[in-house]
């Protein structure tokens, strides 16, 4: 066999020609892509489809409808380097019921998630529990006899911090929405939708 | 309300009796066992009187959209269209023989036309087999519109006869999908799926219509291209390039020494062939093309270099190593274009041009990112650009004749004869370029005779090469040069397919006949799977497991098909073979027995770079 590995053309011979940057490589970091869409029968199903077929992880996703009649928010939380997200991004854009999608991780924003958390009490520490969720500035929606409901809300990490917190109760059950975010300021991604 | 074991038990997905619900689901079963036609769909003697319904709907929008010939098989819920289909005699029906042959008919309809090809097949299996098509399509960006029956709606999500969630299976594999279940919704669905499937990135677009909407009563309008366009509000694809990007792009052309411009399908797409030239012209640089850019520069002009990549000239792949400057235009940077992407191009600074900004920084990093049509930015560069004139690419130039001869001249059997006198395969899809005079339209296969296809049979016009490039679907030839042959009836045809290949999709052979499509069969017959036999020889040490193959007697099998067909096994009868197939009024096969362990060279294999090309092997060449 004569797989030759050619020295590169045109190049000074002495020279090792440089390895290609691929794209992407860089640091991983939760990315913030705030999209709107076309509110269609099927649209979440398309934006979900993608990203597992590309090969990109959602953390998180929380869809709701905005005040504009027919078009939906959509708020998606992934870890990637820019280059990826970009690319998914990108990726988003060639369906066609996407109108506008906008990375506003690098931007000032608000973001808020809430979180339902279902905890193990007693007799002897249903009080410790009512004054933590208390802390969390939280509240109690339910109590049991062997468990309260608490309903936290804040940050991705401010949710973490309480459930972090709460954990050695023992956690019967944990529900999250998922982080909402939207920029500060005057701008606006709904009013950016060109029509 | 919270549902106990108990419940469920006693619960079931039956509506309760007396609603209209439940008056929908059982008016649908009584029509899936009754497949006949139902009330609406009556046909009256005088049927300009019947009612309008939806299946007429979607015949209207197709003409309306300058549909004529279409490709489909039929079935249980798609009866109602093929009940009306025989009123409008402006669209031609050719009934395939399997749904996936529908598919590539299609496919090759448009690759050849640039119009948008139309297949439709039922629900259930119908569906499920146009899917190879469908990402046939997907992979090369085709403009084709894929129309399947489902079953009635109220019965969706029952499991009913024939129903499977196609929706779903085409979802990630369409540029767009819809599934219909009101008939007023098919004229704006049906225009939709035109103007997405052929603006911007061209692609395949799926429509799923239920039973009942085919049969609904409807006075649905259709709808003017603005009202399209104004009710897709998120697909508005960017066409002009960005000015400071071109301005960016024309300093990097006036700053290389050795730039290569590398053609894609985006070129033939934006029936950009002209200004390609103009450009190449302008600034002296060479033209090199991936599988699906064949053709979009005369391989005759001085500055048409080759054909790229795993199976590429040699000197083709050498010049892009060494290169300072790559202008790609229309094309992704495939695997199988770049090799491995660490090695690629070292010396390179790369201008992408694409209408899909999701290529670019997709699989290499890039320096000029510019998204546009092909034509546009070609014509926008061409104003754009200092002419360079030839003194200053001497040294180049000489180089680059100098690569070429070397390289054309190896792994060639211009004599016809391989090993052992046995037929050499790429000496065939040469004669057959010759013979034809470069005019006609050559369909490929996927394998081996694909490779030769694009290297060996001289392309002289765009939209002349149809190959399954990005999926590298087998079975694509012979239905794929169907439709090419009735969308271009001007140009021969001719199929060049292996006979793996070929034994995938034959029954479309009767279909040929049927409907008297002159396509020309020319058939590869090694009695191997050539390629995946090329591959275990060379990295899987020789071990040939599945690559023998065996095959009928291609000539009783065309016979009995009443094709006529001819074979040959030697160099010196492989010109009347040829001739003998143009002769033939309809469509003609010719078995070529050729050698048995040719390989296509070079190659280079797979997560190997470009520079690590093999030319031989072995005794073999």
């Amino acid at each position: 066999m004569t797989a030759e590995a050619q020295p590169a053309q045109g190049a000074p011979a002495h020279v090792a020609p440089p390895a290609r940057a691929l794209p992407g490589g860089g640091q991983q970091q939760l990315h913030r892509l705030v999209a709107i869409v076309v509110d269609r029968p099927g649209v979440l199903n398309r934006v979900s489809s993608l990203m597992r077929a590309r090969n990109f992880n959602i953390d998180s996703l929380a869809v709701s409808r905005t005040d504009r009649e027919g078009f939906s928010r959509m708020t998606i939380s992934l870890h990637g380097d820019d280059v990826a997200v970009e690319q998914a991004a990108k990726q988003l854009y060639r369906l066609i019921d996407v109108l506008k999608v906008q990375d506003v991780t690098a931007e000032p924003t608000v973001e808020h998630e809430l979180a339902l958390v279902k905890v193990r009490v007693t007799e002897g520490n249903r009080a410790e529990m009512l004054k933590l969720v208390e802390l969390a500035r939280g509240r109690v929606l339910d109590v049991a006899t062997e468990a309260v409901i608490a309903e936290v809300s804040g940050t991705e990490a401010e949710v973490d911090a309480f459930v972090g917190l709460v954990r050695s109760f023992g956690i019967k059950e944990l529900v999250r929405t998922g982080a909402v975010v939207m920029a500060r300021g005057s701008g606006s991604i709904e009013e950016a939708v060109k029509r | 309300m919270t549902l106990t074991k108990g419940d469920r038990a006693r619960r079931s997905h039956v509506p309760a009796a007396g609603t209209e619900h439940a008056a929908a689901v059982e008016r649908a079963q009584r029509e899936m066992l009754h497949e006949g036609s139902s009330t609406v769909s009556v046909r009256t003697a005088e049927h300009g009187t019947r009612p309008r319904i939806g299946a007429d709907v979607v015949c209207e929008a197709l003409l309306r959209q300058g549909v004529d010939v279409m490709f489909s098989y039929p079935g249980g819920v798609i009866l109602p269209l093929y009940d009306v289909l025989g009123d409008y005699p402006g669209l031609r029906h050719v009934l395939v023989r399997h749904e996936q042959g529908g598919a590539h008919a299609a496919d090759g309809y448009a690759r050849a036309t640039g119009k948008v090809g139309v297949c439709m097949g039922t629900s259930g299996p119908g569906a499920t087999n146009l899917v190879t098509g469908i990402g046939t399509a997907m992979l090369d960006s085709i403009p084709i519109v894929a129309i399947t029956g489902n079953v009635p709606s109220a019965l969706i999500g029952k499991d009913a006869f024939q129903e499977i969630d196609i929706n779903g299976i085409t979802l990630p594999m369409t540029k767009h999908n819809y599934l219909v279940r009101d008939a007023n919704e098919l004229p704006r669905v049906i225009a939709e799926a035109f103007h997405i499937a052929r603006t911007g990135r061209p692609g395949p677009v799926h429509i799923d219509i239920t039973k009942d909407a085919l049969q609904q009563a409807t006075q649905a309008v259709h709808p003017s291209d603005d009202e399209v366009i104004a009710g897709l509000p998120g697909f508005r694809p960017t066409i002009e390039g960005n000015y400071k990007q071109l301005k960016l792009a024309a300093a990097e052309i006036a700053a290389a020494e050795r730039p290569v411009i590398l053609a894609g399908h985006g070129v033939l797409h934006a029936g950009a062939e002209e200004d390609l030239q103009a450009f190449a012209e302008k600034i002296n640089a060479p033209v090199a093309w991936t599988l699906l850019g064949v053709g979009a520069l005369d391989e005759r002009h001085p500055l048409a270099y080759g054909f790229m990549g795993m199976h590429g000239w040699k000197h083709v792949n050498r010049a892009i190593q060494s290169a300072d400057l790559l202008f790609a235009v229309g094309m992704r940077f495939d695997d199988r274009v770049t090799g491995n992407v660490r090695t690629y191009a070292p010396y390179a600074r790369i201008v992408h041009v694409d209408i899909d900004p999701a290529e670019i920084g997709k699989n290499v990093a890039v320096e000029v990112p510019i998204v546009g049509d092909a034509k546009r930015v070609l014509g926008a560069m061409l104003g754009m650009v200092e002419p360079v004139p030839a003194e200053r690419r001497a040294a180049y130039f000489e180089q680059l004749t100098e690569w070429r001869r070397d390289s054309e001249g190896s792994s060639w059997h211009g004599s016809g004869a391989w090993r052992d006198g046995d037929l050499s395969a790429d000496y065939v899809v040469q004669r057959i370029g010759e013979l034809t005079r470069h005019e006609g339209i050559y369909v490929g296969d996927v394998g081996q005779n694909q490779m030769w296809l694009a290297r060996y049979a001289g392309f002289r016009h765009p939209n002349t090469h149809l190959s399954s490039g990005g999926l590298g679907t087998m079975g694509y030839a012979v239905p794929a040069a169907m439709g090419a042959a009735l969308g271009v009836p001007e140009r021969e045809t001719w199929a060049i397919v292996g006979d793996g290949g070929f034994q995938m999709t034959s029954q479309e052979l009767m279909t040929l006949v049927q409907d008297e499509i002159p396509v020309k069969i020319a058939l590869f017959d090694n009695k191997k799977l050539g390629m995946i036999r090329q591959w275990q020889e060379i990295i899987y040490a020789g071990n040939y497991h599945s690559a023998h193959l065996l095959g009928p007697d291609y000539l009783k099998l065309a016979e009995a098909y009443g094709i006529p067909s001819m074979k040959a096994s030697t160099p010196a009868e492989v010109d009347d073979a040829i001739r003998f197939a143009q002769d033939v009024k309809g469509p003609a096969l010719v078995w070529f027995e050729i050698a048995g362990e040719q390989n296509v060279f070079p190659m280079m294999p797979a997560g190997k770079g470009l520079s690590d090309l093999i030319e031989e092997w072995g005794t073999a060449e």
